[in-house]
C-alpha cells in the first residue's frame, strides 16, 4: 500500500443555480481518504455531505458549478475529458446509495446488472463475468447465490437488495467505495449486518471507503476519520477517536449531547435551538452562529473562523478555545 | 387459532396490572389480519394484548414488519381488527358505528411520521389547526377557535404569525410542531405518536422530544409512542413493549429492558444500536441476528422468532410461548426468557478480537466474519 491517497480533495465548492437564485451547497472542503481506510462525512440534510462525494466524482446535476481539485489515483478529475472520467469512476470507484432501488435496474436479472461492469471495465466474457457475479453474491452472504443470481430485484427483501448493490459496487475491485447513507432506510438488525459486512469486505480488500451519514452512532463503529459538516463546510475534524472524545467545535459538541442515550436517562435533552441553515442564505461569518450556545461575541457572525488544529490531526473551525465542551464524553 | 398455553394460565396479565380507572386504552388479542394473493392473510397483528395508563408514555418498538404502527391505526378503528377488543376510555369501540368513530378519534389522536404529508398543502397553518375543532364542534363561533388556534400555536411553540404561513413555508420541525398542534386541539385522552421524529434533522429531534415531554408534564396528557428508534423509546417512555412479527415479546419499564432484557430478541436490538463512542464500539461484540423478519403471511410454528434467535432449541418450534413474568412488572414470551440471554451475553462478554488492519485473506466465500443468511434458504 503506497501512502498516497485513493481520494485528495482540496478546496471544493459546489454553487447550484436554482430559480431561487445560487445556492451555496458546499464552500471549500480538503480531505482526503487511503487506501484500507475509512472516512466519515456526518452532517445534517443540506450540510453538504452528499454533494461534496457528488462533486468531487464527477455526478454533480448540470446546474452545479464546481470548483477546486480532485485527485483519483494521483490523476486530476476536474480538468480530466469527461469521458476518461467516466471510465475512472466506472473502474475505481463504487456506489452504495440510501435507496439501492436508484442503483438496480428493475427488469435486468441481478446477475446481469453485476456482470455488466466486469465486462465493461475488466474485458471479462460474458460467462466468465456471470461466474464473477456469483461469487460476489456469495461473498455478499446472499444464500443460493447460483440460483438467485437469475432473480430480479423485487424478489429481494430491503436488505439483501443492499447486499447486491454492494455486489455490484465491488465488482470491479475498486479503490475506492463511496457509501452515501447504505443503511438509513433498514432495520437496525439489517444496519448491523450491513456494517459488519462492509468492514469486513474493506479488510479483505483493502478498499478505501468515505461512508456518509448523520448517524453519530455508525460513525463510532465505522470511521478512522470523521468530518464533522454544517451549511457546506467542515467544522470539525479528525481521527474519531479524537473527535468523540474531545468534541470541540460547538456544533459537534451539542449534536453529541443531543442524541438520547441507552442507559444515560435524563428529564430534558439538551436540545439545538433552531433548523439547519437554508443553502440560500449562509452568511459571511460561521453558519451555526445564530444556534451556537457558546458563541462569545458577532465575531464569528461576520468572520469566518479558519480551521485551526487543536491536537495532532485533530481540526477546529472556531475562534474560541473556551467553547470546547469536552467534560464528561 | 389454537395456542397452546403452557406455563401461564390464560388469564396471565399480558403487562403489569393497573387499577382499571387508570387505564385510558387497552387491547385485548387484538389481530388485525389484511388479505393476501392466494386466500391468505397477512397477519399485521397476531394476538396483541396491552394497557396504557392515564398519563403515562407506553414505548412500542419493532422493526419494520413487526406491527408496531398497525396496532396504533387500530386504537383510532383506522384498521378494522379481525379478532379481539379494543376498549378506550372504558368503553368497547370495537363494534362502534362509522358515526360514532368521530367520537372515538376525538378521544384517541395521531401524529404521523411526515409531518409535510399529513397537512394538507393548500390550507394555512391556521385552518389546519382549526379543523378537527370544527369536526368536533369545538372552540365556539369563528372568533373562539381564532382564539384556541393561537393557544395550541403557543402550546406547541409555535409563533402566532406562523398561524398564515402554508407548510410549505415550514422547516420539518415546525411542521411538526403543528402535527402535534391538531392533536391537542380535540383535547384526547390518548395521543398515538407514529415515529412522530423519524424524519426530522438530528438537532431538531431532540427539540421535538422536548417538547413532548413537557406537554405531558404540563397537560397531563397519555402517549403511545411508536418508533424503531430504541433510543429515543428509552428515552420517552415509561414502560415499553418490544413486537416482532405481529407480537408482543417483551415488556417491562426502560430500566428493565435496557439492563436485563428477558428475551433473545430484545437483547438482539440492543445489541444492534450503535453507540456513539468509538471505544466502545471497538471494544463490543454484536449479537448479529442472520436473515430477516420471516414474512407475516406465514410466520414460524411456536416461538416466532426461532427462525433467527441464536439461542433456539428444539422446542421452539412446537410451543408458542405466551408472556410470562420474569421480574416483577416485566414480561418476556420465551421459553428459555432470561436464560437464553444470559448464555448470548455471555458470549458478547468474551473479548472480541482485536480489529486487524487489512490482510488479504485467500480463503473463499463468506468466512471473514460476513453473516449469512439462514432464513432465507
Amino acid at each position: 500500500m503506497s501512502d498516497t491517497p485513493v481520494l485528495s480533495i482540496q478546496d471544493l465548492t459546489v454553487s447550484l443555480g436554482t430559480r431561487r437564485g445560487p445556492a451555496r451547497a458546499v464552500a471549500g472542503v480538503d480531505w482526503s481518504v487511503r487506501a484500507g481506510e475509512t472516512f466519515a462525512l456526518v452532517g445534517e440534510s443540506g450540510s453538504g455531505k452528499s454533494m461534496t462525494v457528488l462533486a468531487a466524482t464527477g455526478l454533480a446535476p448540470e446546474a452545479a458549478r464546481v470548483t477546486g481539485r480532485v485527485e483519483l489515483l494521483g490523476e486530476e478529475l476536474t480538468t480530466m475529458p469527461a469521458q476518461r472520467r467516466r471510465r475512472m469512476r466506472g473502474r475505481h470507484v463504487g456506489f452504495v446509495f440510501q435507496d439501492p432501488m436508484t442503483s438496480l435496474n428493475p427488469v435486468l436479472t441481478v446477475g446481469r446488472q453485476i456482470a455488466e461492469p466486469c465486462e465493461e471495465h475488466l474485458g471479462m466474457s460474458r460467462r466468465a463475468a456471470r461466474d464473477r457475479a456469483v461469487e460476489l453474491l456469495d461473498l455478499v452472504g446472499i444464500p443460493s447465490a447460483a440460483q438467485r443470481v437469475e432473480a430480479y430485484p423485487h424478489q429481494f427483501s430491503g436488505g439483501m437488495r443492499q447486499r447486491v448493490v454492494i455486489a455490484m459496487a465491488l465488482a470491479c475491485e475498486p479503490d475506492l467505495l463511496i457509501a452515501d447513507e447504505p443503511t438509513t432506510a433498514l432495520d437496525v438488525t439489517t444496519q448491523a449486518q450491513i456494517v459488519e459486512l462492509i468492514a469486513a469486505l474493506q479488510q479483505r480488500l483493502g478498499t478505501a471507503v468515505v461512508w456518509i451519514t448523520h448517524d453519530l452512532g455508525v460513525v463510532a463503529g465505522v470511521a478512522d476519520t470523521v468530518a464533522v459538516m454544517y451549511g457546506g463546510r467542515i467544522v470539525e475534524q479528525g481521527p474519531v477517536e479524537a473527535v468523540f472524545a474531545d468534541p470541540s467545535h460547538p456544533y459537534t459538541a451539542a449534536l453529541l449531547a443531543a442524541r438520547p442515550e441507552p442507559g444515560r436517562v435524563v428529564a430534558q435533552l439538551p436540545a439545538i435551538q433552531g433548523s439547519p441553515p437554508s443553502p440560500f442564505e449562509l452568511p459571511p461569518g460561521c453558519a451555526f452562529w445564530s444556534r451556537c450556545p457558546v458563541r462569545a461575541d458577532a465575531r464569528c457572525e461576520h468572520e469566518l473562523p479558519p480551521l485551526a488544529e487543536v491536537a495532532p490531526a485533530h481540526l477546529v473551525r472556531s475562534f474560541y478555545q473556551q467553547a470546547r465542551q469536552g467534560e464528561g464524553r | 387459532m389454537n395456542r397452546p398455553e403452557p406455563q401461564a394460565p390464560p388469564t396471565a396479565p399480558p403487562t403489569a396490572p393497573a387499577p382499571a380507572g387508570d387505564i385510558v386504552a387497552e387491547l385485548d388479542e387484538l389481530k388485525v389480519w389484511f388479505p393476501a394473493p392466494g386466500r391468505t392473510s397477512v397477519r399485521a397483528v397476531d394476538g396483541v394484548s396491552l394497557q396504557i395508563r392515564r398519563g403515562e408514555t407506553l414505548g412500542l418498538v419493532g422493526e419494520s414488519g413487526s406491527g408496531k404502527s398497525t396496532t396504533g391505526l387500530a386504537l383510532l378503528r383506522l384498521v378494522e381488527p379481525t379478532a379481539g377488543r379494543i376498549h378506550v376510555a372504558g368503553e368497547e369501540v370495537t363494534g362502534w358505528s362509522r358515526r360514532r368513530l368521530r367520537r372515538l378519534r376525538r378521544r384517541v389522536a395521531m401524529v404521523f411520521q411526515d409531518p409535510q404529508a399529513s397537512l394538507d398543502p393548500r390550507r394555512t397553518i391556521a385552518d389546519s389547526v382549526a379543523e378537527p375543532l370544527i369536526v368536533h364542534g369545538l372552540g365556539g363561533d369563528r372568533a373562539g377557535r381564532r382564539r384556541r388556534v393561537a393557544e395550541l400555536l403557543e402550546l406547541v411553540g409555535l409563533r402566532g404569525d406562523l398561524a398564515d404561513r402554508h407548510p410549505h413555508e415550514l422547516s420539518g420541525g415546525q411542521r411538526q410542531r403543528v402535527g402535534i398542534a391538531r392533536a391537542l386541539a380535540g383535547e384526547p385522552d390518548l395521543i398515538v405518536l407514529d415515529e412522530p421524529i423519524a424524519s426530522l434533522d438530528l438537532s431538531v429531534q431532540a427539540q421535538i422530544m422536548n417538547l413532548l415531554r413537557g406537554l405531558q408534564a404540563e397537560l397531563g396528557l397519555t402517549y403511545l409512542f411508536i418508533a424503531h428508534d430504541l433510543a429515543a423509546v428509552e428515552h420517552m417512555s415509561d414502560r415499553i413493549a418490544v413486537m416482532y412479527l405481529g407480537r408482543i415479546v417483551e415488556t417491562g419499564t426502560p430500566a428493565q429492558i435496557y439492563g436485563n432484557p428477558g428475551h433473545p430478541y430484545t437483547a438482539a436490538l440492543l445489541s444492534a444500536i450503535p453507540v456513539a463512542d468509538p471505544l466502545v464500539e471497538r471494544r463490543r461484540r454484536r449479537i448479529i441476528l442472520t436473515g430477516e423478519i420471516p414474512s407475516p403471511v406465514d410466520p414460524p410454528s411456536g416461538c416466532r422468532f426461532r427462525t433467527r434467535c441464536p439461542q433456539a432449541r428444539p422446542d421452539c418450534a412446537e410451543t408458542d410461548p405466551d408472556l410470562i413474568e420474569v421480574e416483577t412488572g416485566q414480561y418476556a414470551a420465551c421459553l428459555y426468557a432470561v436464560e437464553a440471554v444470559r448464555q448470548m451475553r455471555a458470549r458478547q462478554e468474551e473479548p472480541a478480537p482485536p480489529k486487524p488492519r487489512f490482510e488479504p485473506d485467500t480463503t473463499t466465500g463468506g468466512e471473514a466474519g460476513l453473516s449469512r443468511s439462514a432464513g432465507l434458504d
